[in-house]
């Protein structure tokens, strides 16, 4: 039977090779033909020769998940071709080339191969020998073009405009297609029984990765310092800041810059630098992993302590010490929550979207300033650097930035005295100044020693006690300002909750679920300090699934911390392996408790 | 106890300055450091050198690590902004405000724990950076919070309290800031304020990264017999080699000197800046010059002491950056926020 615009292809690659632009053309012509698609990049430590996969979800029902079994996969790696062929469904399609022959114990009975001589059209029609390594993958996107019955015109136009400008390029790649694509046509049936077809299910969206969307965030938000020291996976965070700012924060006049990138020397001189510009009054931030979260953790203290504004997004990879750094996973959680020594805490912003990436990324240079402390946005690997569809970025020009309570030279001259650390509001957050206001009031001294209200410093007992509980109530201020967590409830019995990229396959786990009789109430969390929402959840159901990508439950550990939570009323699903969680881990994993626990389904309970 | 005020009677002969201030303008809360100790007569120091230079206190920043040295910018120019930060990590807190704000000056103030040890690699990177400040070691060999322990500027054999020598050969800052690019670089000592004073005046009105390193006895720690940095040693072994005396505008020039060993820079704000040599073999302006003949004089147990490099017009962090002319922290929105046409731009170069 037919299917159409539902699959998961593979691309099985050497790292280095170029099969990254063919890999990422493919998928584009899918989002382009209207079909709604995501990637996956799963890539070694390593610049040049190891094996690399690319995967494209294509799904009409926009489940973006990872799946553990592909539909195609398109076998390039030699040395990884066992684990290749075995990765595929029942009925599968393995794509190889076929100018040299297999082993025979490498061959499936119950999947469709299709052996495509790429090798040798590639000899046959290009001389230059890197031409030949290059147009490989193009010939098999070429191939695929015609086995999945995509429109043809959709790639030969993407590659005219991906090479305007080095027209002399764009005849090689579109020759390259057609060698691939004439040779399906010609010698072997065609389409395969799965197909796309131009659909209409993408509307304005766009497809873009978190990283490039936290960049163009940290734009809008206003920031003007990037300082940062290179990290997989948040590198492209500070490179696509680059790219944009270079053209959008360039006075067209004067040609100077209205931002700064400074790459530091280690985290804790990108956090340090971050630090000391929003003392001064601009907005900055660094992108950093879970190993520049440990370097950052004496000055984000600091930067608690002595209420200075700073904004950072960590892009989590997997494991303690270098881990797994090309792979992804939620075990930052904890670390960044509590990140430094005493009695420290951060909030967190987790945005699970692109869409949210940038507006997370804009909103947390608004509340850094409100709260005068470090704001942490938590995204992933998974999230930050792999393209997906996304809603199209918004902004309203009406919106004014929000400085959060600075005093100018008239707001000084109106005040008797000042106190830098007076709860003038009552919402535990004081004013404000920045050096250079005024000739004689305002100064105050910043430290990350004692200090009473009018930043005089002191060992004073109580005075240190009066400070830290304000900084308690400053952070109920907090609570308040964080995005509420989105809740869906479907007359189920138990909750599930979730957060950041184990969002991304929730649609399709919940759509299983929900066959198999087990109907679920969800909450997704977008921030810490949790709102009162999340407490009403969780006291609203008898079990609530709790569902992480790291070993210890982080998060469970999160909400019983800050909500007074009994952990017991938590079971957890977590996954750790590096890759993106699967909707049918989560699945097998809320039934299996089902089954060992005997409970009831909800279809049962009915009847 | 935690601070006291000083008293705000002024003496109705204390001289003003240019804008009308006096020195007790420039002063701040009563330090809290041992009797005697060098760090104390440097925030004199750089009190009377911004008083001097007739510079509103406030256009100051602060900054400063963790130790004895960096609590002392509470000591001095009590109406600026100051940051006492992180150990070792001042470097960074200063490039930051440095690059937020380019319009004020910044005074640095570390120690030898502070910048020879933890913070070597943050000290080595603000020079590369050309960060336009004025930053000062007080540098007295010894960790003295923790009481006594050796610093990595504490010269090889030089002995602790105990008499304990140190097994360990000394980080040099001045020959690593000279190296690294430092466009201004002197050493001089606590105990000297007429060589200090037109030093720190010279390092403020300076454009670019402007070292010094003063030798600053610790009295409890590191002032007995077999330290190479008492109070006694450092004053039988300091070998001047540039004088440097930087002339206001309004100042008449009085003293002639000698043609020939007399260099004239002029800064930017008018001033110039005068360097006598006090050794023929010695040339400020040139880099490998300065650098061998500081590290001959250590050779040879001297501390040579003045202003010893000096690159006129050198380029800062924002010249390399090609900042715009308006701090950062004076940018408006609608300089910062590329609004939502150009957003529509984007979203349709993603579609």
């Amino acid at each position: 039977m037919t299917s159409f615009n539902e699959f998961v292809i593979r691309f099985a690659n050497v790292n280095g090779s170029g099969s990254a632009s063919a890999n990422g053309m493919f998928a584009k012509a899918l989002f382009r033909m209207g079909i709604p698609v995501t990637t996956r990049n799963i890539f070694p430590s390593n610049i040049q020769g190891l094996p690399t996969w690319f995967e494209v979800r294509a799904s009409s029902r926009e489940y973006f998940g990872r799946r553990d079994k592909v539909d195609i996969m398109v076998a390039m790696n030699a040395e990884t071709y066992k684990e290749d062929v075995n990765r595929l469904e029942s009925g599968g399609y393995l794509i190889y080339d076929s100018t040299r022959g297999r082993p025979r114990e490498l061959y499936r009975d119950d999947v469709h191969e299709i052996g495509i001589p790429i090798t040798k059209l590639i000899l046959s029609e290009f001389s230059d020998p890197k031409q030949r390594q290059l147009f490989k993958n193009i010939v098999y996107v070429g191939s695929l073009s015609a086995l999945l019955d995509m429109e043809f015109d959709v790639l030969t136009s993407m590659v005219a405009s991906q090479y305007r400008g080095k027209d002399k390029l764009i005849q090689p790649n579109i020759r390259a297609l057609e060698l691939g694509r004439n040779y399906v046509l010609k010698y072997l049936p065609c389409p395969m029984e799965i197909q796309v077809k131009r659909a209409d299910l993408v509307g304005d969206r766009i497809l873009v990765d978190g990283n490039e969307a936290a960049a163009l965030g940290a734009i809008y938000g206003g920031a003007t310092l990037c300082a940062w020291y290179p990290i997989t996976p948040s590198t492209s965070v500070a490179d696509t800041f680059e790219k944009h700012a270079s053209r959008l924060r360039v006075d067209p006049k004067t040609k100077k810059k209205n931002f700064a990138i400074i790459q530091a020397e280690d985290e804790l001189s990108a956090i340090g630098m971050v630090i000391g510009a929003g003392w001064n009054g601009a907005r900055a931030f660094t992108a950093t992993s879970g190993p520049g979260i440990s370097l950052m953790n004496e000055f984000l203290g600091l930067a608690y302590f002595a209420e200075v504004p700073a904004v950072v997004f960590d892009v989590q990879r997997a494991g303690p010490s270098t881990g797994m750094p090309t792979r992804t996973q939620q075990s930052d959680l904890l670390s960044v929550a509590f990140a430094s020594h005493g009695d420290t805490k951060h909030p967190i912003l987790l945005p699970a979207t692109p869409k949210e990436c940038f507006d997370f990324a804009a909103d947390a240079f608004d509340l850094a300033e409100r709260i005068q402390s470090p704001v942490i946005v938590m995204t992933d690997l998974e999230l930050g650097m792999n393209q997906t569809l996304s809603d199209p970025f918004q902004w309203d020009d009406s919106r004014q930035y929000d400085r959060g309570k600075v005093l100018d030279f008239e707001d000084l001259e109106q005040i008797e005295r000042y106190g830098r650390y007076v709860d003038v509001d009552g919402d535990g957050i004081g004013y404000r100044t920045l050096p250079g206001t005024h000739p004689s009031k305002g100064s105050f001294f910043t430290r990350g020693s004692s200090r009473n209200e009018w930043a005089v410093y002191t060992e004073d007992a109580q005075s240190y006690i009066n400070n830290m509980d304000r900084l308690n109530k400053k952070w109920e201020t907090i609570r308040s300002l964080m995005p509420s967590s989105e809740v869906e409830h479907r007359n189920g019995r138990a909750g599930i909750i979730y957060f950041g990229t184990t969002t991304t396959p929730m649609n399709e786990s919940l759509g299983l679920l929900d066959e198999n009789g087990i109907t679920l109430n969800s909450l997704r969390i977008r921030s810490y300090p949790f709102g009162p929402e999340v407490a009403e959840f969780i006291d609203a159901h008898e079990k609530i699934f709790l569902v992480e990508q790291n070993r210890d439950a982080q998060m469970k550990s999160l909400l019983s911390f800050d909500l007074g939570i009994d952990p017991k009323k938590f079971v957890s699903i977590l996954y750790y392996g590096g890759f993106s969680i699967s909707a049918d881990y989560i699945v097998d994993e809320v039934t299996e408790h089902y089954v060992v626990n005997k409970l009831p389904r909800l279809r049962e309970v009915e009847s | 106890m935690t601070f006291v005020p000083k008293p705000k009677a002024r003496h109705p002969l204390l001289k003003t300055n240019e804008i009308g201030l006096t020195r007790r303008d420039y002063e701040a809360i009563v330090s809290t450091l041992c009797a005697g100790c060098g760090h104390d007569s440097v925030s004199a120091a750089v009190i009377q050198a911004c008083h001097e230079l007739s510079i509103p206190p406030h256009q100051f920043a602060k900054v400063s690590g963790i130790g004895c040295s960096s609590k002392t910018p509470s000591y001095f120019l009590g109406n600026a902004h100051g940051f006492n930060s992180v150990h070792g990590r001042m470097p960074s807190i200063a490039t930051g405000a440095y690059l937020a704000n380019k319009e004020l000056k910044y005074i640095g103030i570390s120690g030898d724990g502070d910048s020879a040890s933890i913070g070597l690699g943050q000290f080595a990177h603000i020079i590369r950076r050309k960060v336009d400040m004025c930053y000062i070691v007080d540098n007295n060999g010894t960790y003295g919070l923790t009481k006594g322990q050796f610093s990595a500027t504490n010269d090889r054999g030089s002995t602790s309290k105990r008499g304990v020598p140190n097994l360990y050969a000394p980080i040099d800052l001045v020959s690593l800031a000279i190296q690294l690019g430092a466009s201004f670089v002197a050493r001089s000592f606590s105990g000297d304020k007429q060589q200090l004073i037109p030093l720190i005046k010279a390092a403020v009105l300076h454009k670019g990264f402007a070292f010094i390193d003063v030798i600053s006895p610790c009295v409890m720690f590191n002032n007995h017999e077999g330290s190479t940095k008492s109070y006694t040693h450092v004053r039988n072994h300091t070998e001047p080699v540039i004088d440097a005396s930087l002339i206001m505008p309004r100042d008449e020039i009085t003293v002639e000197y000698e043609e020939g060993t007399t260099i004239s820079v002029p800064m930017h704000d008018g001033s110039e800046l005068q360097l006598r040599k006090l050794s023929d073999s010695y040339e400020p302006n040139d880099r490998v010059s300065a650098l061998t003949y500081v590290q001959q004089a250590q050779e040879e147990g001297e501390i040579a002491t003045g202003l010893l490099f000096l690159e006129e017009d050198a380029v800062n962090c924002h010249d390399i950056l090609g900042t715009s002319d308006t701090p950062f922290n004076g940018l408006e929105q609608e300089s910062l926020c590329p609004g939502v046409e150009k957003l529509e731009q984007i979203n349709d170069s993603l579609r």
